[in-house]
């Protein structure tokens, strides 16, 4: 039947034209507008300070710890995960997780509702290409972009490492780097997914960039999220006077705050960067005083991914749905809306 | 995959609103699809599809013919619908459209904003679904077959729009490779429809520094881009000045000549289209209230009189002179002295009362300065469609 109608349109030039998939058009041209824009180098500029400010405490830190440590503990690893005693913030890897989501919001908050407000959207998909190409493009770039940003970063930190402290990685420590590069990469698509939904549902381009940054405030940077989590662990599971009502409460709080992809995504990293690391829960009783007695180890790189699976996969869930979300929403919306 | 999606029910006469197309024999072409040929009805399967159709094509609507299979070397109409419904909730924003577009031919769809012009050009193009009804473009249904249909038609929407940091040119490339046309021949077209829409000169600017005209023409080279065999125009001449709305019509004018180009174009600002279009098509409430050139919308819709214009000297009466001339129904003195007569004469007879008040002047019975017949505007024409069918011709039908 199809080739009859086809048959039947008349000879067209258009009929030569073999059709490939149209994505690939599309996320050139949008990767090419996000890396020309003023948004990618303002982008670049606040992940960089975010890297560099810790960055300067751990050198201090590691220039005195490189000299008491006696055998091969992973000191190149140091670079991301050491930072002032008193400040836990002042970390590479906690700066970049508090920082990066800023990264996957700012390259999709105005994806769709910028092309509909800019009166591109119905002439786009007046083109010969799928509905879906177009969202489907802009999330490949925008995931482009932030990998080559992330790179760039974690080139910045390595490097500085091996110029100003002189510390040469092993093996072992590039595979965790790039093990938690990775990671990060997971962690910023989430938050771009979760920008494209907004871009897709919201329609004024302010509006999303504004809900983006508060979902932000209060799901990646800490201090928030542990604050909105103690408030409703008060209510879940109330601390008491026994251990252990003091226990459950520690364990509905961290329920709690697993339920954050912030704290999956910090989790995952510390145990990802910190062979040292052996736990990622609060232990129970029985356990805590099993770790006192235990010889402390450092775990191989199996060990430690096999720790945060869970982390990773939860991530990966939420960000297929995020993404999942945005995709259905847009490809049953009016063009005209 | 089967075409006869909107089969369901036993044949029966389509409830037209709308005239089938008919023209001067000048036109060739189909005039209204042909019936189908091979319709056995077999009730099993319609009750399989129609069980199987989406809910809301399945809601309240009038029967619809089945769309025409073609024969071999026989050409798809440019544009053809039948029976073709968009409902929003309970807004009906276009109510059982019958439209044919000819090859070669400038169709004008007429209306208010809200009449349901873009909603019906959306439908067309795929990028809306249809409630009822069915639509072929180009002879591939453009809601099975979207890209098919994409392919062929260039469409300049309404209030069209572009990425402001890039170029003209830049913009129109990545069109092109959106289209999958080849580098060097993308660069030799953009070329040409820079051209042709009087662009070339400022392609290689910012485009936010383009002004609501120049956008527009840019909107109608990136339409014709691809090299369509239908072109879609929504409000194609709204904000360009009028000089560049001639030149634009102009342009439609030579495309269909040259390349056998159907054009569709929407249209609220009457005048401007009547002077381009073959035919147009009065929409209103969602409805087509009227289908035809304009002289015969003219005939259908116009004053029952023919008028004519005669422009005389001095201040002298002409009744009694003008009324001698048969089928003349009455003289109307104009309101300031100076300006022309109105003469109204029985329908049809307008060119033999040209002619007697012409033998009149040259027996200097009349002063003449000027005669001239009135043709009936597009807006009067317009007006009439719509209080003919109780619509008022103010106020929104439809939102």
């Amino acid at each position: 039947m199809s080739a009859e109608t086809a048959r039947a349109a008349g000879a067209s030039t258009a009929g030569a034209r073999r059709l490939g998939p149209g994505w690939p058009t599309i996320a050139a041209k949008e990767f090419a507008d996000h890396v020309l824009s003023a948004r990618f180098y303002v982008l670049l500029a606040i992940l960089g300070v975010a890297a560099l400010i810790p960055l300067y405490f751990a050198a201090e830190q590691i220039k005195n710890a490189a000299s008491s440590v006696s055998g091969a503990q992973a000191v190149f690893l140091f670079l991301f995960t050491v930072g002032p005693q008193d400040i836990s913030l002042l970390r590479v890897d906690q700066f970049v997780g508090i920082a990066a989501p800023l990264l996957g919001v700012a390259f999709a908050f105005d994806a769709i509702n910028g092309e509909r407000h800019e009166g591109t959207l119905p002439r786009l998909l007046s083109q010969p290409i799928h509905r879906d190409d177009v969202i489907n493009g802009k999330f490949v770039a925008g995931l482009a972009v932030i990998a080559l940003v992330l790179a760039a970063v974690v080139g910045v930190i390595a490097g500085f490492g091996l110029l100003r402290l002189g510390i040469v990685p092993e093996a072992s420590e590039i595979i965790r780097i790039v093990g938690w590069y990775l990671l990060t990469v997971l962690y910023v698509a989430l938050w771009l997914a979760f920008g494209l939904l907004l871009s897709v549902v919201i329609s004024r381009a302010a509006t999303s960039a504004l809900v983006g940054l508060g979902v932000w405030l209060f799901v990646a940077v800490p201090i928030f999220g542990q604050l909105i989590v103690s408030i409703v662990g008060g209510f879940v599971a109330p601390g008491g006077g026994t251990a252990q009502d003091i226990l459950s409460a520690a364990s509905a709080q961290q329920f709690l705050l697993r339920l954050l992809p912030s704290t999956l995504y910090s989790e995952a990293s510390v145990v990802l960067l910190d062979p040292s690391v052996t736990t990622v829960s609060t232990p129970t009783l029985g356990q805590y005083i099993q770790a006192q007695q235990q010889v402390p180890t450092l775990l191989s790189l199996d060990q430690s991914v096999l720790l945060v699976w869970p982390h990773i996969v939860a991530l990966l869930a939420l960000t297929v749905v995020c993404f999942a979300l945005a995709y259905a929403s847009f490809m049953r919306q009016e063009v005209r809306a | 995959m089967s075409d006869e999606r909107s089969g369901d029910g036993p044949a029966q006469p389509p409830r037209r609103r709308a005239a089938p197309p008919r023209l001067g024999a000048a036109r060739p072409g189909p005039t209204a699809p042909a019936p189908r040929r091979d319709a056995p009805v077999r009730p099993a399967t319609t009750t399989l599809r129609r069980e199987s159709a989406p809910a809301h094509k399945r809601e309240r609507g009038a029967p619809v013919p089945p769309p025409p299979v073609l024969a071999e070397g026989e050409t798809a109409l440019p544009i053809s619908t039948r029976g073709l419904t968009k409902r929003y909730g309970d807004l009906v924003a276009v109510d059982g459209l019958d439209l044919d577009v000819l090859p070669g031919e400038i169709f004008g769809l007429l209306g208010q904003n809200g009449a349901g012009k873009t909603t019906t050009i959306l439908m067309l193009l795929g990028l809306t679904e249809p409630s009822h009804g069915w639509a072929r473009v180009a002879g591939f249904d453009p809601e099975r077959e979207p890209l098919e249909v994409k392919r062929r038609v260039g469409y300049l929407p309404d209030a069209v729009g572009f990425y402001g940091a890039m170029s003209g040119r830049g913009n129109l490339r990545y069109t092109a490779r959106l289209n999958r046309i080849e580098r060097r021949e993308a660069e030799a077209r953009i070329d040409e429809v820079l051209d042709q829409v009087g662009m070339s000169n400022r392609a290689d600017d910012r485009v936010e520094t383009y002004s609501r005209g120049m956008l527009q023409r840019l909107g109608i080279a990136d339409a014709l881009l691809k090299d369509p065999t239908v072109l879609i125009l929504d409000e194609p001449t709204t904000a360009i000045d009028p000089i560049g709305v001639v030149e634009i019509l102009d342009l439609l004018r030579r495309l269909t000549r040259e390349r056998g180009l159907a054009i569709l174009l929407s249209s609220h600002l009457l005048s401007q289209v009547q002077s381009v279009c073959d035919r147009v098509g009065i929409f209103a409430a969602g409805r087509l209230v009227g289908v035809g050139t304009v002289p015969e919308l003219a005939d259908q819709f116009g004053e029952a009189d023919d008028v004519i214009e005669v422009g005389l000297e001095g201040e002298a009466d002409p009744t009694p002179v003008l009324t001698r001339i048969p089928s003349v129904r009455s003289v109307v003195a104009p309101d300031r002295v100076g300006d022309p007569w109105l003469v109204r004469a029985e329908r049809d007879t307008g060119t033999r009362v040209r002619i007697a008040i012409l033998a009149l002047a040259a027996n200097r019975e009349l002063a003449l300065t000027s005669v001239r017949e009135v043709v009936p505007s597009l807006d009067d024409i317009y007006r009439r469609a719509l209080e003919a069918r109780g619509l008022a011709a103010h106020g929104r039908v439809a939102a």
